[in-house]
């Protein structure tokens, strides 16, 4: 599963972030590494970005490069 | 003299922090080898001057953007004596990988941990000292906010300022890669302790309302409205008053004093210089009111959010959610806006943000709108009508992208940081209001003089002739303009004003008063009774649309390199302006003859 796909209100873990060099260093820097742990808040209309959080830090990407991220352990967000 | 550079993050307080230690003193400098103007300022640091300056933030070393690349070259070329590093405290599971590359130059380094009082309130604990002797560097927690521990940081800086030797980065250490994210990891869960729900309650209930799905975009412009009609409401009271004050200074003093010159001389002074001048001044309350709202949503978070609102929309104009935040800042000024899009990496992006930017109402094209809508319009309609010109203003701008979108592809993706809602302080906003008003006058002042002394030796020379009459060089240039000016009803002595709006629309009001003749107070009569209502619109939609400002310009020409879009950048939109006012000015016409 991708972060892309993942439900909004789940937690799942980052197995593997792909994508370019400049990319990945980006969500590097952002706290998108694997092994923390992320959620999808909430996700914009019209195929619009995802806002999601990972530690402290609250983001938005666009689906495209949420696609990019590979979760592994899923669970349900009390 | 020693040098200490700032660095840190995009939004970890690094502005904020530079403010407090050097009390808002900043200058602009140019840096050898530099495209981009680095912020400054020499401060007295245990009994010897210092300069600090300030890095763009980034968010790694070995990164490709614009400002990556200035800091890299910055501290390869440039000795250092300190590296102040500021970091969040609530996010240092992420912004110590900065600091352990940061470490690899080989550069005296502190460790600022900043927005200590957002840790606090999120239950965020770290053991500063132990994360200081795990990094082998002074480690301080503060907020350069509120000014907790900014005592501290500052007694730090000073004691390893004192003794410190300026060396340059070891340019190696930009190549290195890292391991360093399992060094990271062991470093935070020893020294981080974050409660397992980090209480960020307030700023999650606010998105849930203001990002809703349905309400969040019209709740976005009904905020925006309502700072409008604020610096409006509160602004033109203001606004009056210091008009009639100019006024009557002019009646009382000024003019007595120079009751003895000569007529022509006195025409210059009084007619010119005062008069132009003074209305350009009478509206310093409402810049500055605009720029403390504006300062206000910029500092709270709420940009980044309608990043998030209309990203989708400006996807399909082939920009993103970042164009639009740059987009609203230029309702402020365009010329800082502009170097805002140095964050796009992706050259299509950004020229076509730097193409659509100067459509933003900023605060300069405001002050003619705001003039000539009071003048014209009734009280009731006015804000209406300053609100249709905003739309106008996003129209011309969304127009534009569509057009040409296909000449200006981009693939950028987009990452963008929520940050938790803040409100500034008082003391926050009074020195934005302050130094942006002075910035304004500071650029404007030389231009609006230089403009109103112009435009009053052409609509005075010859002196034998009436002034602004047909006979007079502006009358004889106008005549010349008026095949291309009468089709969407701007009169003679409008278009005059038109062309000294071409260097800065702050000259435009100066510039009529000069034209007229009159003073603050009675130039807005003269004007109602010179303009129907639907001239003064299409006055108002050329001034809205075409070329902002010289500065603008040359700026336009700076980041982007490029005299082919710096020339399409300059003629698209006076075509578009011509274009827009002549369908609504015939259209009107023909409507209200029926
Ligand atoms: N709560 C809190 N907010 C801060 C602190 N320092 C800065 N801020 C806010 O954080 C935001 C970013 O600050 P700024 O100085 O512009 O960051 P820069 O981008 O690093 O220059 C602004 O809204 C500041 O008001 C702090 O110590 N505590």
């Amino acid at each position: 599963m991708t972060l892309e796909q993942l439900p909004t209100g789940q937690r799942a873990l980052i197995a593997e972030v792909q994508g370019e060099d400049g990319l990945r260093a980006r969500m590097l820097a952002l706290g998108l590494r694997a092994g923390r742990e992320v959620a999808v808040i909430r996700r914009a209309n019209l195929g619009g970005p995802i806002q999601v959080r990972v530690g402290s830090t609250d983001l938005m990407m666009r689906r495209k490069e949420a696609s990019l991220i590979q979760l592994t352990v899923i669970e349900t967000l009390r | 003299m020693k040098r200490i550079a700032l660095l840190g993050m995009p939004n970890t307080g690094k502005s904020t922090f530079f403010n407090r230690l050097t009390g808002a003193s900043a200058r602009v400098g140019n840096w050898p080898g530099l495209t981009v103007d680095l912020l400054s300022a020499r401060i007295l640091l245990a009994a010897e001057m210092v300069e600090l300056v300030d890095l763009p933030g980034i968010y790694n070393l070995h990164g490709y953007s614009e400002d990556e690349q200035v800091v890299r070259h910055f501290l390869e070329h440039n000795p250092i004596d300190l590296l102040v590093v500021i970091a969040n405290a609530t996010q240092l599971d992420r912004q110590l990988s900065l600091v352990l590359q940061l470490k690899e130059l080989g550069l005296p380094i502190v460790l600022l941990l900043n927005m200590a009082d957002e840790a606090r309130r999120q239950g965020i604990r770290v053991e500063h000292e132990k994360l200081g002797q795990t990094l082998g560097l002074p480690v301080v927690m503060m907020s350069a906010k509120y000014g907790q521990g900014f005592p501290q940081a500052k007694q730090t800086i000073e004691h390893l300022q004192k003794d410190a030797v300026a060396r340059t980065a070891d340019p190696a250490a930009f190549a290195r890669d890292d391991e360093l994210e399992a060094r990271l990891e062991r470093l935070v869960s020893n020294t981080v302790h974050v409660p397992v729900s980090a209480s960020q309650g307030l700023t999650n209930r606010l998105d849930r309302v203001l990002l809703h799905p349905l309400f969040g975009l019209p709740l976005f412009l009904l905020a925006m409205y309502i700072v409008f009609e604020a610096v409006y409401t509160a602004g033109t009271p203001l606004q009056d008053g210091v008009a009639w004050l100019l006024d009557a200074f002019k009646e009382g003093y000024v003019a007595p004093l120079l009751g003895g010159a000569n007529l022509e001389l006195q025409s210059f002074l009084l007619e010119g210089v005062y008069n132009g001048v003074g209305t350009v001044l009478s509206f310093l309350p409402i810049i500055v009111l605009f720029f403390l709202f504006m300062g206000v949503i910029e500092d709270s978070g709420y940009l980044s959010r309608s990043a998030f609102l209309m990203d989708a929309f400006m996807a399909r104009l082939g920009l993103d959610g970042r164009s639009f935040v740059m987009q609203l800042m230029g309702f402020g000024c365009n010329v800082p806006a502009l170097m805002g899009t140095r964050v796009m990496r992706s050259r299509g992006l950004r020229l076509l943000t730097m193409l659509i930017i100067p459509f933003s109402l900023c605060s300069a094209r405001l002050q003619v709108f705001v003039f000539v809508t009071t003048a014209v319009f009734s009280p009731a309609a006015a804000p209406l009508v300053l609100f249709s010109l905003y739309v106008m203003s996003f129209f011309a701008a969304f127009l534009t992208a569509a057009l040409y979108r296909r000449r200006l592809p981009n693939d950028e993706p987009l990452l963008l940081e929520l940050p938790p809602y803040r409100f500034p302080t008082a003391r926050q906003m009074l020195l934005r209001g302050w130094q942006e008003s002075r910035q304004f006058l500071k650029e404007a002042s030389g231009f609006i003089l230089l403009g109103v002394v112009l435009v009053w030796f052409l609509t005075h020379y010859p002196f034998e002739v009436q002034p602004a009459s047909s006979a007079t060089l502006a009358g004889q240039l106008a005549e010349w303009m008026a095949p291309l000016f009468a089709p969407i009803g701007i009169d003679n002595l409008m278009s005059i004003a038109l062309l000294f709006g071409f260097v800065a629309k702050e000259v435009v009001i100066g510039a009529l008063a000069v034209i007229y003749g009159a003073s603050e107070s009675a130039l807005p009569g003269i004007i109602a009774a010179q303009l129907g209502w639907i001239e003064a619109y299409s006055f108002m939609l050329f001034v809205l649309i075409y070329t902002p400002c010289l500065s603008t310009i040359a700026v336009l020409k700076k980041e982007s390199k490029s005299g082919w879009f710096t020339v399409v950048a300059v003629i698209w939109p006076l075509t578009l302006a011509w274009l827009v006012s002549f369908v609504f000015y015939q259209t009107a016409q023909a409507l209200t003859a029926a």
